[in-house]
């Protein structure tokens, strides 16, 4: 268990998985991620399935702004490869690069989402409300699906960040960044999806 | 790190439930809630079976029927047979892998007390307005917010809830099979109910998020005014039923591969003989768990969408018949010159294996497209699911549950009120059912709520309704039996009363919180059976005896479960007139969901240890 481990000689090569409790959380977090792999499927679907159904508002190629969405994906990729580095200052015991990197992985993330929210208001104005037709109750959801993630991932890291601000790294907590730091891989490919169906194939067809 | 560990201090009876994480008294709190919702659902058929005596009844309403004809299908597919699953898993699948806990405790409770939450919230749209009433598929158009009454609010954050629940149970269960099995225990020694429950929580894992994902899109286009399933705003109405029979047919095998897994347990353990091809039974699993998924389209044969697509999915779906086969006939070649001991639980497992045999015949008959014009939406079909539902998953669920009942409560069911029960259950489900095959042949239409004299479908409706009649007869007695065994039956002090097989009957009866003092070495498959005829009949245990670490119950899952509850009203009551604006409901319930994860993430809980001295003197009490 995770508190009878003795770290005083240092921490192991991969502390995440060193316990049966971090074995756990890493297993249990691939598991729920393919659960979420599989509603994202889902509501990537239904947005293939109605792009086209726009009646008579308007369609993608007319609003979507492409240089935003870029701007975004290069802040959202940035933010997967700090979160990646974090968990390298892990595995060599440097808690204060770990808790850097993190901070980094948030401030990037939370500018994601501030751009996301500009987005969708420009949207906004630009006459293509939820409720507007099919396509744009699918696109919002979709991508507003993804922006809810990034929020919940913001929280839980800050979460994380704030109670162990004096921790070091344990063979408790290191599973807990690690599966953090899997979940923000995950957001961060779903993205990826998202800027070639949803963005990508809307303006280009 | 340094624990900060402490001894449980004395704690109530209602606050030790109410926040317990142990899996055994999560198993028992699912069975009751599951078999409470199970007798609800039961009445609810029963009133309708009672409209359905004699044509042009008028004891109900056709929308009263509507509403109950859902509500007990919702009720009996989410609220009552995956929670009574779920509470044998909870219960039998740790001891069986020789685990102490599960992997996630806290997640465990959580699971319970959201199905319950969700239950409850679907349960209370009586109250406002009106049960959910276009049927457990909800289809729109008639599920839209433009047909469908309020009841379909309460379907849609009901079920959400309840579902997530599920969900995370189902992880739970994948991560303790594949991370948590004592030493010895391989993957091809599993028991077959634990292969079983893998599967079917993987099935959950790929099955339940897109419903989440389809009863989002509802619940938005319901509450919020999107235009998913609006056709003139550019939706699409197939769309829904895509992704409800894409969660739908999975949870079939969801249910029933459990059901399998239960009869492979108790028909070995009362044939004296190891389970005839293993090996065979975990691939025929694997292949059905696989296939589950590529048969949805057949739930659409008449939707139309084309003869290519209808041809694939019906062999699809034939395809299933094989592996089924195979399970079949292992069960009767692990009954043939066996030495067959006919216990209640052997009586419901024995009687599994004809019943589900005439629901797969049924299925394929359903599967080949071109026939299924004549059966759609006549009562052929509701005779065939419930062969499958009533004469495969409820028949396994009364084999367990005979079976592990000793184990859960201590002592055993009388065998004579058992015997009895079973002959009421199983007389009566042939009637109610088997001549509702003839009735849908006939052309009585399924949904209807009455149906005019002089069709020659009188006798035959009298009759499925007496059926109904008898298969109350046997809950009552079932109940009589539990009242009356836990009066007057003898204790149960060994660890195993039916000469079983299997791991979970090499603990003490009552099973010590730890379940096992020291994890056993697992030698076999049946290594409780090994040890009897290798072996001293002990496990052999892997560790000193030394003190154990546990979880601490926590109260926080239940407050999760309430914000939600709230919340998800809050929802419901944009379209009910209130005093209460229902801001103030999705605030409070977010802030007790939120504050309650955010309370879990920043609280320091190490569980506490029970020392060597305890552990001894419990082992010594109860040997």
């Amino acid at each position: 268990m995770a508190d009878s481990v003795d770290v005083s000689k240092g921490l192991p090569a991969n502390p995440e998985k060193a316990t049966l409790d971090g074995k756990n959380k890493f297993l249990g977090m691939f598991v729920f991620l393919a659960g979420e792999t599989t509603m994202f499927a889902t509501f990537f679907g239904t947005y293939l399935g109605l792009r086209s159904g726009t009646a008579d508002g308007p369609v993608a190629a007319d609003i979507f702004q492409l240089p935003l969405v870029f701007i975004m994906t290069m802040i959202l990729l940035t933010s997967s490869l700090t979160s990646v580095l974090a968990t390298f200052a892990m595995k060599k015991n440097q808690f204060g690069k770990l808790k850097f990197w993190m901070w980094m992985t948030f401030l990037l993330g939370a500018t994601f989402l501030g751009l996301e929210i500009y987005e969708f208001v420009e949207y906004y104005e630009h006459g293509l409300g939820y409720t507007t037709s099919a396509f744009a109750s699918s696109f919002y959801t979709l991508v507003g699906l993804h922006g809810a993630h990034v929020l919940f991932g913001l929280g839980w890291i800050l979460l994380l960040l704030l109670r162990n601000r004096k921790a070091g790294i344990t063979l408790t907590n290191a599973p807990k960044f690690y599966a953090f730091s899997l979940y923000w891989h995950f957001i961060d490919v779903v993205w990826v999806f998202i800027f070639t169906v949803v963005y990508l194939m809307g303006i280009g067809g | 790190m340094v624990s900060e560990a402490t001894n449980t201090r004395k704690k109530s009876v209602l606050w030790d439930w109410l926040t317990t994480v142990d899996h055994k008294k999560i198993a028992i709190l699912y069975l009751i809630a599951g078999a409470l919702f199970f007798v609800k659902a039961g009445l609810m058929a029963v009133l309708f079976r009672i409209q359905l005596i004699a044509p042009e009844m008028e004891f109900i309403s056709g929308q009263t029927f509507n509403e109950l004809v859902t509500m007990h299908g919702t009720i009996m597919l989410f609220l009552a047979a995956t929670p009574l699953i779920f509470a044998f898993a909870n219960f039998a699948v740790p001891l069986q892998i020789g685990a102490r806990d599960v992997a996630f405790p806290f997640v465990n409770s959580l699971g319970f007390w959201l199905f319950l939450s969700g239950g409850i919230l679907l349960s209370i749209s009586w109250f406002f307005g009106g049960a959910p009433d276009a049927g457990w598929t909800s289809y729109v158009p008639l599920a839209s917010r433009e047909f469908g009454g309020i009841g379909i609010d309460f379907y849609v954050l009901g079920l959400q809830i309840s579902g997530f629940g599920t969900l995370v149970s189902g992880i739970n269960f994948i991560v303790t099979i594949i991370n948590m099995r004592a030493p010895g225990m391989t993957m091809m020694r599993l028991p077959l109910f634990v292969w079983t429950m893998l599967i079917t929580s993987m099935l959950i894992v790929f099955a339940f998020t897109p419903l989440a994902a389809g009863l989002a899109l509802l619940m938005l286009d319901r509450i919020f005014d999107a235009q998913f399933f609006i056709p003139g705003e550019g939706g699409n109405v197939v769309l829904w039923q895509h992704i409800f029979w894409i969660f739908g047919h999975p949870e079939v095998y969801i249910l029933v591969l459990p059901a399998f897994g239960i009869i492979s347990e108790v028909i070995p353990a009362f044939s004296k003989k190891r389970l005839f091809g293993y090996t065979s039974m975990v691939f025929a699993v694997l292949i059905i768990g696989f296939l589950s998924f590529m048969v949805w389209l057949h739930h659409m044969f008449t939707v139309g969408v084309g003869p290519i697509a209808n041809s694939v999915f019906a062999i699809a779906t034939m395809t299933i018949a094989v592996p089924t086969g195979i399970k079949i006939f292992n069960w009767l070649f692990t009954m043939w010159g066996g030495k067959i001991r006919f216990t209640t639980a052997m009586h419901f497992a024995a009687s599994f294996v004809p019943t589900f045999v005439l629901g797969g015949v049924t299925g394929v008959m359903l599967a080949m497209a071109p026939v299924t014009h004549l059966y759609h939406d006549t009562y052929f079909v509701v005779a065939h699911f419930h062969y499958i539902i009533v004469g495969g998953i409820v028949l396994g669920l009364f084999a367990g549950f005979f079976y592990w009942y000793p184990k859960m409560f201590g002592h055993k069911l009388n065998e004579t009120l058992g015997i009895i029960m079973f002959w009421l259950f199983y007389i009566g489900f042939h009637l109610t059912f088997f001549i509702q095959h003839i009735l849908g042949l006939m052309g009585m239409p399924r949904r209807v709520y009455t149906f005019l004299e002089g069709q020659g479908l009188d006798t035959m409706n009298f009759i499925s309704t007496i059926g109904a009649f008898l298969m109350s007869a046997a809950i009552i007695v079932l109940v009589v039996n539990i009242v009356y065994s836990a009066l007057n039956s003898e204790r149960v002090t060994v660890k195993d009363p039916w000469d079983a097989r299997t791991l979970e009957w090499a603990t003490h009866t009552p099973i010590p919180e730890y379940n096992f003092a020291q994890t056993p070495q697992v030698r076999s498959l049946d290594p409780v059976f090994y040890e009897k005829i290798h072996g001293n009949g002990e496990m052999k245990p892997v560790e000193p005896l030394d003190e154990i670490h546990m979880p601490n119950g926590s109260i926080l899952p239940l407050i999760i479960s309430i914000g939600l509850f709230i919340a998800g009203f809050g929802f419901i009551s944009f379209h009910l007139d209130l005093f209460i604006s229902p801001y103030v409901f999705i605030a409070v319930g977010g802030i007790l969901t939120f504050g309650a994860m955010a309370a879990r993430s920043l609280q320091n809980d190490h569980g506490y240890h029970i020392d060597k001295e305890t552990v001894e003197s419990m082992e010594k009490e109860l040997s």
